[in-house]
Formats: structure tokens, C-alpha cells, sequence
């Protein structure tokens, strides 16, 4: 692994630097400011007023479900969608302002699969170069190395309109380093993606990372935001919710370990009076439905010291009420716990 | 929480970088690069494309029915320059409004040329010209098919340049239009719209008849007065054969001139508009 981040390296910075380095005042490569955005003939705001700043070199995750913002967020900062208020500047550029100044210092590895079916794979790399101004020989160069290290060099020729989900969103960040961009916006990289190249494209980032690149993810998925983000913002229907990184947003949950409690209920179960009763044992800080309809009926459960000492009270405590504890798994708060704290819901 | 405010003015400053700025002309011409790039590989299968329609109308009306005698002597000298017009206003038409309607709704490809530095309506330019040379490519070709099958084609060197003009202006309106039916048009719709819009447009642009010789029928003259491919076959027609009753071809090129202007900044917009959300 130590040479494909070399390889990345040189690839963003042998013949110039990548750009969008720092540009403002206090570095950020990304600012957003109230930013707000509601689509024709829709009833409410798809982005509801949303400011944050990105660090130059930081990976920044937004987290949130399905239809909570974030490719509209990502959409606005990349000039293909517009603010109906607000402000989005990515690399001190105003991106409504200056679109064109904006499309020079970022890249966008979209959720939708938008390759050139015309092209070869490796001229969708050349020809983005090319879009972007870089010299042939620096992208004829630049499209080895990057099939290289995205495994595509034995396919360079092929068109990839037969290609997988991986391959494709290989090559889409392959093509989006062409330009040696200074903010690299993914959204939902890793969607659809089998565990092995979910893995693949993680190891990738944390190379961009490392080679000093800015990058603004979006992910449905904690365990992604938590594994690759330096700082996470959670959205929900618009919103930004929080924002610090994960360890950080888990240490401020009031509750310091949690057990999820599967329960069988009775036919005289009521399923709102065993969350109420759970949540009243002493230690327990919260109990809170996290039941999926049509599944079975969970709690999650805070409590404040060992959770595997509370498996036995809570499995009487549900006796009185005809229900049974059925399993119990115990963990360390996540961001989905964040999540769930913040939004009263589950996260998927 | 981190949130920003009171620096955001001093951050709006433009601040690209000074190296290796790149010129919209030169993106411009990368993005001409990758059509041309694409189309060139395919050219038996795109010629084929564009040029088996007009082949078979000037075999059948030029050749076929003057020799039964159903078409008078010299109506292929008359038919000719309008189907030499015909192929260049609609291969243009349709080398913009096909891609668009596929590139927008289904495979998305043009979107990395959205994201490339330059203005939007300079990618939107580009599809004109590059359909234009696309157009031009096919109308150049119709005049040995021309020679091949009627035996000779009028032509007059002294007018080479006004046919070159009304080519050009012919090819870059017939792209504006595509640019405005493709950006315009919903993607379930476009086979109607084809049906609507294309064989109107074929059969009411004087290219298989002269429009003042439509002076008797005058609703169908006006009909064909709004098609601007009716001031394409006329300014051929009168390069090329003076002979026949024409319209004059400043009057036709004027006119071009101002329907590329009309439909250019229309297309623009649509394409805009179908762009950004």
C-alpha cells in the first residue's frame, strides 16, 4: 500500500501542486453559509439553512438518511446546483458567482454512474484532463499511473459501459484526480459496492488524505463516516444537526454504554410500556424504540456503567409485562446512537 | 459545532490559481476534440445515417420520375440544391437534439463537461459547431452522390462563396434548433415531437419546390416562409440554378442570421435550464 500512496503522490503533485490549497483567511477549502435550497414545486426545503467550514487536508463526512440533504448540499458546492439562499465557497471561490473559477479547483465522484460510454476508459481519463488544461504529456502520464492504482490498467482500452459497479466507481475517481483537484467531493462512494471494494475505495481516500487532498464525502453509513472522516455532519431533512468529529459527538451522548434489546412481546404487550418501564431501572439513562415496522421490537438502551449488568434487570423487568427479552446485544455508542438521540429515529 | 459567518466576505475574493489557468477557448476545443474524437471512429455508420434519406429522394423525384416522365425535364436541377439544403439543416437538427435528449435523461456522459471550467453556454456552443461541421460534413458529401446520380449537378464557381455561406448559416440554425427542441422537449416525448416537428420541417422548406412558384397557394407559402430551411434551399437554389424564380440571397442569409441569433439564445437558455436544477 505504501506505493500506490506514493504513487498518488507524485500523481497530485509531480508537475504542480494540487490546487484550492489554502485560500481563505482561516484555510478553509470549503465554507457554507446558510445555505438553503428548495426545489421547484416542493413543499419544503431541501436544505434548510446549513452552514459549516472545511479544513484544508481534512476528510469531511455528511451523514444523514436518504432525502436529507447531503447530494443537494454536494450539488450546490459543485455548481450544478443552485442556492435559492445562502452562500457555498469552496476554495475561497463563490461558487454561484464564479462557477467556472470553482469547477477549476474541484472534482465530483457523483452517486450516478456519468462515465463517457463513447470514450475508452483511459481517454475518460485523458479527456477530463483535458477539459481541465493539463498538458498532454502530464495527463497521458497521470491516466497510467491512476489506472494503475485503481486496478484498471489491464482495461484501459475497453469502453466501460460493461462495467461493474466497482469498476465504474473506480474509474470515476480515477478520472476526478485527473485534474489534480483541491477539494474532491464523493458522494455516497461506497454505495452498492461489495465489502472488498468498499474496503478498496476506503484505502483510497485515506491516500488522499494523506497526500494533503480536501475531501467532502456523504455516506447513509456510520461506520463509513466514523472510519474516514476526521469531522462528521449530521443531516437530517435539510438540517444540520451536529457537527464535531465522531469521537467527539459520541463522548457527548449523556449515555456511556447501550445495549440493544430485542423483545418478544406478548399479545397483552404494550410495546410503549416496556420502554417506559426499562427506561425507569436505575442506571438507565434513556430506552428508545428502535424498531423497524414489520420487525421485531427494539430497544435502545443507554445506561451509565457496565451494560452487561443490566441484562438481567432488564430481562425481569419485562416478566410482569408478558414479554420476553429475546437477545441482547451490547455496545459502544456510535453515530448511529448520535443520530438516533438527535432525530428520535434509526439512521437506516 | 464549527460554523463560519463573520469572515465570509474577505474568503468571496477570487482566488484561482495563477498557474495553468486555463483558456475557455482551449476547453472549448477539447470538448470539440472529444466529438469529434467519437464521431470520427463511427463515420461509415454516421454517413450512412444521414445520407440514405436524401439519396433515395433524389433518386426517386430527381431520377425516377423524370425518366417515367412524371417530374418534368430539369425538375432535378431544381430538386438538387433543396436537398443539398434539406440533409444540412437536418443533419444539424438532429445531431444536437438526439445526443441532448439521450445525454440529459439517461446516461448523464455530458456531465463531466459540465463541471469543466468554463461557461455553460460555451459547452451549448459547442454542440452547435460540432453538429454544424457534422452537417456540413454530410451536405459536402451529397454533391459527388449528386454528380453519381442525375449525371451532373448545376453548379457556378462564380457562387461558391454564397453557397458556402448559406451552408454554414444553414447547418449552425439547423443545430440551434436541435439545441432547442433537445433542451426543450421531454425525454418521453421525443418521439412525437419527431414526428411533429421533423417531416413538417422536411416537406415545408421549398427544397422539392421553389417558394415563389407557390405564389397560387399562398397559406402553404406562408406555412413555408416560417421554415428556415426554406431560405436555405432558396439561397442554393438561386447560386446554383439563377435560372429558376428565387429569393434573393442577401435576403436569405439575413434572415439565417437572425433565426441562428433567435434559436442560439433560446437553445442557450434551455440548455441552462436542463443543466442546472
Amino acid at each position: 500500500m505504501t506505493e500506490t500512496t506514493g504513487a498518488i503522490n507524485a500523481s497530485l503533485t509531480g508537475d504542480g501542486q494540487a490546487r484550492g490549497g489554502p485560500t481563505g483567511s482561516d484555510g478553509a477549502a470549503v465554507q457554507v453559509i446558510e445555505l438553503r435550497k428548495r426545489y421547484p414545486k416542493s413543499p419544503a426545503d431541501a436544505v434548510a439553512g446549513v452552514s459549516f467550514s472545511v479544513r484544508t487536508g481534512e476528510v469531511f463526512g455528511l451523514l444523514g438518511p436518504n432525502g436529507a440533504g447531503k447530494t443537494t448540499t454536494i450539488g450546490i458546492l459543485t455548481t450544478r446546483v443552485r442556492p435559492t439562499g445562502g452562500r457555498a465557497l469552496v476554495a475561497g471561490v463563490d461558487v454561484v458567482a464564479d462557477p467556472v473559477a470553482a469547477r477549476r479547483m474541484l472534482a465530483v465522484v457523483p452517486q450516478r454512474n456519468n462515465l463517457d460510454r463513447s470514450l475508452s476508459v483511459r481517454q475518460n481519463l485523458t479527456f477530463h484532463a483535458s477539459y481541465h488544461g493539463v498538458p498532454k504529456q502530464i495527463r497521458d502520464q497521470r491516466a497510467a499511473a491512476l489506472l494503475e492504482q485503481f486496478g484498471l490498467g489491464d482495461r484501459a482500452g475497453e469502453k466501460p459501459d460493461m462495467f461493474s459497479g466497482g469498476q465504474a466507481q473506480r474509474m470515476m475517481i480515477a478520472r476526478a484526480l485527473m485534474h489534480a483537484p483541491g477539494v474532491l467531493f464523493l458522494d455516497e462512494p461506497t454505495t452498492g459496492l461489495d465489502p472488498a471494494m468498499r474496503l478498496f475505495v476506503w484505502d483510497r481516500i485515506r491516500e488522499l488524505r494523506a497526500a494533503g487532498t480536501t475531501l467532502v464525502l456523504t455516506t447513509h453509513d456510520m461506520d463509513e463516516a466514523a472510519a474516514l472522516a476526521d469531522r462528521v455532519g449530521i443531516m437530517d431533512r435539510g438540517q444540520l444537526l451536529a457537527l464535531d468529529s465522531p469521537a467527539a459527538l459520541v463522548s457527548r451522548l449523556p449515555g456511556e454504554r447501550t445495549l440493544d434489546v430485542r423483545i418478544e412481546t406478548g399479545d397483552q404487550t404494550d410495546e410503549q410500556q416496556c420502554a417506559l418501564v426499562i427506561g425507569q431501572l436505575t442506571g438507565v439513562v434513556r430506552s428508545e424504540s428502535v424498531a423497524e415496522p414489520g420487525g421485531p421490537y427494539r430497544l435502545r438502551v443507554s445506561v451509565k456503567g457496565e451494560a452487561a449488568g443490566f441484562v438481567a434487570p432488564v430481562a425481569q423487568a419485562l416478566v410482569p409485562l408478558g414479554a420476553r427479552l429475546a437477545g441482547v446485544s451490547l455496545g459502544e455508542p456510535s453515530l448511529e446512537d448520535v443520530f438516533i438521540h438527535l432525530t428520535g429515529r434509526a439512521l437506516r | 459545532m464549527s460554523l463560519v459567518g463573520e469572515q465570509a466576505p474577505v474568503l468571496a475574493r477570487r482566488s484561482a490559481p495563477a498557474v495553468d489557468r486555463v483558456g475557455a477557448g482551449q476547453v472549448f476545443l477539447a470538448i470539440l476534440r472529444r466529438d469529434i474524437t467519437v464521431t470520427g471512429r463511427e463515420l461509415p455508420a454516421f454517413l450512412a445515417q444521414v445520407i440514405i434519406q436524401p439519396l433515395f429522394l433524389l433518386f426517386v423525384f430527381g431520377k425516377i420520375l423524370t425518366q417515367l416522365g412524371y417530374a418534368r425535364h430539369g425538375y432535378a436541377q431544381v430538386l438538387f440544391p433543396g436537398i443539398v439544403a434539406l440533409t444540412a439543416v437536418l443533419t444539424g437538427l438532429q445531431s444536437t437534439a438526439f445526443p441532448l435528449v439521450i445525454d440529459f435523461s439517461y446516461t448523464n456522459e455530458i456531465e463531466d463537461r459540465l463541471l469543466a471550467p468554463i461557461p455553460l453556454r460555451l459547452v451549448a456552443l459547442e454542440k452547435i459547431v460540432f453538429a454544424a461541421l457534422r452537417a456540413l460534413t454530410s451536405a459536402g458529401v451529397m454533391f459527388p452522390i449528386g454528380v453519381w446520380i442525375l449525371n451532373g449537378i448545376p453548379w457556378r464557381s462564380s457562387s461558391t462563396a454564397v453557397v458556402i455561406a448559406v451552408l454554414v448559416l444553414g447547418t449552425l440554425t439547423g443545430a440551434a434548433l436541435g439545441l432547442v427542441l433537445g433542451t426543450f422537449v421531454p425525454p418521453n416525448r421525443i418521439n412525437i415531437m419527431f414526428a411533429l416537428v421533423l417531416t413538417p420541417i422536411l416537406f415545408t422548406g421549398s427544397s422539392q419546390y421553389p417558394w415563389l412558384s407557390l405564389s397560387h397557394l399562398r397559406w402553404f407559402q406562408v406555412i413555408s416562409a416560417a421554415n428556415p430551411l426554406t431560405y436555405v434551399s432558396e439561397g442554393l437554389r438561386g447560386s446554383m440554378e439563377p435560372g429558376v424564380p428565387h429569393l434573393a440571397s442577401w435576403l436569405c442569409l439575413v434572415v439565417l442570421a437572425g433565426s441562428l441569433a433567435a434559436l442560439t439564445a433560446v437553445g442557450m437558455h434551455g440548455f441552462r435550464r436542463r443543466a442546472l436544477s
